[in-house]
């Protein structure tokens, strides 16, 4: 069995499932309008925008930018080594769509609002059920030019 | 103004009584008790019986809420007081826990009833016990098969279970746009319990000095301890009166001046559209389209404190300060203390006299206004009070006049 620590998962339904699964294929993925473009999240059976139900999951690039976050120092919940950073991040193609998540793999006090950062999942393996890849940010590299 | 006078049917509606329960960070009484004692006190104050009783109104009623967060469900109090009701309602999906007020108010403006009963009960310190705040998260002690849905699928997988860690990155997005900083953000908390000092049924009276507050441990930053408040015990219940048949009740009513409950931005804690401010924005500027009145004109200020930013987003949406400076308007504490210009939270707000969510704010703006607030009362017969609860994607308003 894995070794990871305790983390609540969701509940999936079709909805929701390419973006929780999507991990498997290295790829962050949104549920987008196919009639217009727009980035639907979090998933409902309807694009707000010109209430097509012509929505498909699509790749984007994983790239995005820190909000805001904090330094959790609680201990809410068993799991996570403290502190920790929860932070909202939104991302590189639809700034808009913003995510809660944690960002790793650094050290809480280098995170800084404005933070360019890129996905990196956590595969957490489900017993009788579906595997499940949950979706948290690291520093990511500055793009050349940029 | 683009409405009418008819339009404002809030206008209405005021204010015939108030009343409070036993106030306790842990009292370990039958919460339904702790309601109807605030219920009956309130009949009480404004000079009626249960029998004039005919309208009710609760936040958030019968829902699926952490333990204790739902002291007594509107059916519990309709059927304990033997009410004849005219027009009822609960629920949380409202303008914050104002909402439940507010809608009494347009149901006596619509004259579906004359007196509305409203209350909010919480049991939270008793009910999450010796086992703390833990007890109450989702999920918590549900061990690994607990699956998190509707709004907790996108912040409990990320260990982000509690609104301190949701309001905190609001607060660091303030900080970060603004240069807010904790020394001003601290004056929410000292305010709060210089005043509750004064304030007998407050739970939080030793003194609070800068350095205990920057000394408290840290909770999500920027938030300490003293930022956050405190699961209580305690019902606060209004009577909220058609006018015409206020006229002759003990008290001379308080006005309904105007009332806020606008959501524009996405009802979402994560997704709203600017993360320095939050549903406030909304409801707050919707408040002032249904009024001559000013921010300038308002005496005294009760705005919603669970957490200290709430506060000081609330005194920007509100107007009285520019957005973003909050931070300078709050400075040093003068401008917000009992003899200031603005007058905040005098009864201490929920961070030193309780977490009575929402409804503690609207007592004591009443209190204010019919100038019984003894040893805390401001000085100069206030007249105009605002009164604010909620955060987040969940906010409403009331603006109180003394006729």
């Amino acid at each position: 069995m894995s070794d990871l620590p305790f983390r609540i998962l969701p509940e999936i339904n079709d909805l929701n499932r390419p973006f929780w699964t999507s991990g498997r294929s290295g790829e962050l993925h949104f549920l987008c309008c196919a009639d217009c473009g727009y980035v639907v999240h979090p998933p409902t059976p309807m694009c707000p925008r010109d209430l097509s139900k012509n929505l498909v999951p699509q790749a984007v690039s994983g790239r995005a930018t820190v909000a805001t976050f904090t330094i959790n120092h609680q201990p809410w919940m068993p799991g996570p080594e403290l502190p920790y950073v929860v932070a909202i991040v939104e991302i590189d193609e639809q700034p808009s769509v913003r995510l809660t998540t944690n960002i790793i793999n650094c050290a809480p006090a280098d995170v800084f609002v404005g933070m360019p950062v890129r996905v990196v999942f956590e595969h957490r393996p489900v017993e009788d059920g579906e595997d499940l890849w949950i979706p948290l940010f690291e520093p990511a590299p500055v793009r050349a030019g940029a | 103004m683009s409405l009418s006078r008819d339009d404002l049917i809030e206008r209405r509606a005021c204010i015939t009584g108030i009343g409070q329960s036993q106030i306790g960070r842990r009292l370990y009484r039958d919460p339904l008790e702790l309601t109807l004692d605030a219920c009956v006190a309130a009949i009480r104050d404004a000079g009626l019986t249960t029998r004039d009783i005919d309208g009710l109104s609760t936040y958030p009623g019968m829902a699926a809420t952490p333990a204790g967060f739902s002291g007594a469900h509107a059916t519990q109090v309709h059927d304990a007081l033997r009410l004849e009701v005219g027009w009822y309602g609960s629920g949380i999906e409202t303008s914050g826990q104002l909402g439940s007020v507010i809608n009494a108010c347009l149901a006596v403006g619509a004259g579906l009833a004359n007196h509305v009963l409203c209350f909010r009960s919480v049991w939270e310190g008793s009910a999450q016990g010796s086992k703390g705040r833990k007890a109450s998260m989702p999920g918590a002690g549900r061990g690994g098969d607990f699956r998190a849905s509707g709004i907790m699928e996108w912040t409990l997988p990320f260990y982000a279970p509690s609104a301190a860690v949701w309001i905190a990155m609001f607060a660091q997005r303030h900080f970060h746009q603004f240069g807010t900083t904790r020394e001003q953000l601290a004056q929410i908390a000292l305010n709060g319990r210089r005043n509750a000092a004064l304030n007998p049924a407050a739970i939080y009276r030793d003194p609070m000095t800068i350095d205990d507050y920057f000394n408290a441990r840290i909770i999500s930053t920027p938030f300490c301890l003293f930022d956050c408040d405190v699961p209580a015990d305690g019902a606060t219940a209004v009577i909220v009166s058609r006018r015409e048949r206020a006229r002759d009740l003990r008290r001379k009513p308080i006005g309904v001046e105007a009332v806020g409950t606008a959501l524009r931005g996405r009802p979402s804690w994560d997704q709203f559209d600017d993360l320095s401010t939050m549903a406030n924005r909304d409801a707050a500027a919707h408040m002032w389209t249904r009024t001559d009145l000013k921010p300038s004109d308002v005496d005294v200020a009760q705005l919603y404190d669970g957490f200290s930013f709430l506060a000081l987003s609330w005194l920007e949406a509100l107007g009285f300060c520019p957005v973003g400076e909050g931070g300078p308007f709050i400075e040093g504490g003068a401008r917000i203390a009992r003899d200031g210009e603005l007058p905040l939270n005098t009864h201490g707000g929920q961070l030193s006299a309780g977490r009575l969510h929402g409804y503690g704010f609207l007592h004591e703006a009443c209190v204010q206004l019919w100038e019984e607030g003894g040893d805390r009362q401001v000085a100069n017969h206030p007249r105009v009070a605002v009164a604010a609860a909620g955060g987040g994607n969940t906010c409403g308003c009331m603006l109180l006049v003394r006729e």
